[in-house]
């Protein structure tokens, strides 16, 4: 089964870091992948700009509106994604937990809905 | 200093669903085997107590309280479920037994303790192996779903399911309350201590103790081993399972530097490490010996034991260890103690010996996923001098791992090999 880890990190996070532990994150994140690649379990990945190149479109009673900004303005905010193929939610959930963004942020894990 | 009396209630509510949670269940649900029923009479009955004793006082035998108001909601929810005839037989059940306890519980002061009865079932082959230890924390102890559900990385909605399914199961398969027969024992209990350590192994990862869920569970464990030994006492693997988990938990405070950073054993201070603890595993696993039926706790303990030594006098023992670790091999065959005992070859003989050593260790595909073994061959790797292979068992390691100061270790590690 597949199932999207979502990333929800605090943006503001990334800038206050020193370069070195800058670098050591991407190493960490570098790593997870690899291991998900390994096991066989990465599908797809990508990690997303800051919040504030979101643009958000709704078209309603005819109208189209763009704005400016992310969906929900909160100060945790989409990072990234990882696209996994589990066995079951417990696997997803172990990978999950073994995410960096895990110990700086939150994972989602929602399953995918599969087309036949 | 005096508390206001609901303060005092609550307490005495925590310390008697503390000290005495498993013990009611598992005399409430000793002739229904209806474990479920038991925890929601008892739950009741808890809640009834903070009502009540705020305003009433505390009595004077809180577990004869809870017992007898807890068997009356027992009784009462038997009688609201079912009709009939099924019904009056699960009446006369429930009133003969539990009446009899209760008068004897408020004359003694004492229930008769069903606990290990209660950890056999819960450990029962027929039970799904994953579940056993879940099942135990939950029945036995009085941890909610949800906390288990987090240290076991399981989805509250799914533990909570799988741990109804369970007590079905023991009702549903007939699964006894009684403790094994002779011939039976041993092995019945390897799955009892089994489920006892992979609690604890859950709660160990939490080394900084910042999760109380987690630190919880490694207590927790080491009071269920306690149990088991208090009430077995001549069981050798039982005595060796509490050594092993009492030596892992005197190092605690030793785990993680000031600075919150992971320290591996072999860089401890060992004026960190909790003396009494270690004496404590000492004596423990010096009766198991005596007791002369030698298994895998033992053994590990004995392990632990041994680097303990080395540390605390700085002599070299890696004859000692190389040796236990033949001794363990010949028993589990896991991969992750045939790496270690290399890496103890490698401490005695050189590093040449270890890379022979490692020749003969399969390489098994259900580890492409297990941390331990990708951090142990990294570092054994690395002192046979392959550097490459080292690399790329650290970021195997680095990418399994869910502990950011763990993770942060094992990098320092993987950015100082030579290139």
């Amino acid at each position: 089964m597949q199932y999207l880890l979502v990333l929800h990190v605090n943006e503001s996070g990334w800038g206050q870091m020193t370069p070195e532990q800058q670098q050591q994150g991407l190493a960490a994140y570098l790593a997870y992948g690899e291991a998900l690649r390994k096991a066989g379990a990465f599908v797809g990945s990508n990690r997303l700009k800051p919040s504030a190149n979101s643009t958000t479109v709704r078209v309603a009673n005819g109208k189209t509106q763009v704005l400016d900004g992310p969906y929900v303005d909160s100060k945790e905010q989409v990072g990234g994604y990882y696209l996994i193929d589990a066995p079951d939610l417990d696997a997803a959930i172990t990978w999950a937990s073994r995410c960096p963004a895990a110990s700086h942020g939150v994972v989602e894990v929602r399953p995918v809905w599969q087309m036949q | 200093m005096s508390f206001p009396e609901g303060d005092e209630a609550r307490r005495t509510a925590d310390a008697v669903a503390r000290r005495s949670y498993g013990k009611l269940v598992a005399f409430l649900a000793a002739r229904t085997r209806d474990v479920a029923s038991a925890e929601d009479a008892l739950a009741e009955a808890f809640a009834s107590a903070l009502v009540d004793w705020p305003a009433n006082g505390c009595p004077k035998n809180p577990e004869g309280w809870l017992l007898t108001v807890a068997r009356r909601k027992l009784i009462d929810s038997v009688r609201r479920r079912q009709t009939g005839e099924a019904a009056s037989t699960q009446l006369e059940i429930l009133a003969e037994g539990l009446e009899d306890a209760a008068a004897q519980a408020e004359r003694d002061m004492q229930i008769p303790d069903k606990r290990l009865a209660l950890l056999f079932a819960c450990a029962h082959p027929a039970i799904e192996a994953g579940i056993r230890a879940p099942l135990m924390l939950q029945v036995v102890l009085g941890l909610d779903g949800e906390t288990i559900a987090s240290a076991f990385l399981v989805s509250p909605a799914a533990m909570r399911k799988r741990l109804s399914r369970a007590k079905e199961k023991i009702q549903q398969a007939g699964i006894p309350f009684s403790i094994p027969e002779r011939e039976e024992l041993p092995h019945r209990l390897d799955t009892v201590l089994d489920a006892i350590y992979a609690a604890f192994a859950e709660g160990w990862t939490d080394a900084s103790g910042t999760d109380a869920n987690r630190r919880n569970l490694t207590s927790e464990a080491l009071f269920l081993a306690r149990l088991v030994v208090e009430l077995l006492p001549q069981e050798a693997e039982a005595l060796g399972l509490l050594a092993l988990m009492l030596h892992a938990e005197a190092r605690r405070a030793a785990r993680r530097s000031a600075a919150g950073e992971y320290v591996p054993l072999a860089e401890q201070d060992p004026t960190l490490w909790n003396a009494q603890m270690i004496d404590e595993a000492e004596s423990v696993l010096y009766r198991a010996s005596a007791l002369g039926a030698i298994g895998r706790y033992q053994l590990e303990a004995a392990l632990q034991s041994a680097h303990v030594y080395r540390r605390r006098t700085g002599q070299n023992n890696w004859a000692e260890v190389v040796q236990f670790y033949d001794a363990l091999s010949a028993l589990t065959d896991s991969p992750v103690v045939a790496i270690n005992r290399a890496l103890a070859i490698a401490e005695l003989h050189g590093a040449e010996a270890a890379a022979e050593a490692m020749k003969d260790i399969a390489t098994d595909d259900r580890l492409t996923e297990y941390q331990p073994y990708w951090a142990a061959r990294a570092e054994l790797l690395s002192k046979t001098g392959a550097y490459d292979e080292a690399r790329q068992a650290y970021e195997m390691a680095i990418g399994l791992e869910r502990e950011p100061t763990v993770r942060a270790f094992l990098q320092k590690r993987q950015g100082a090999l030579p290139r």
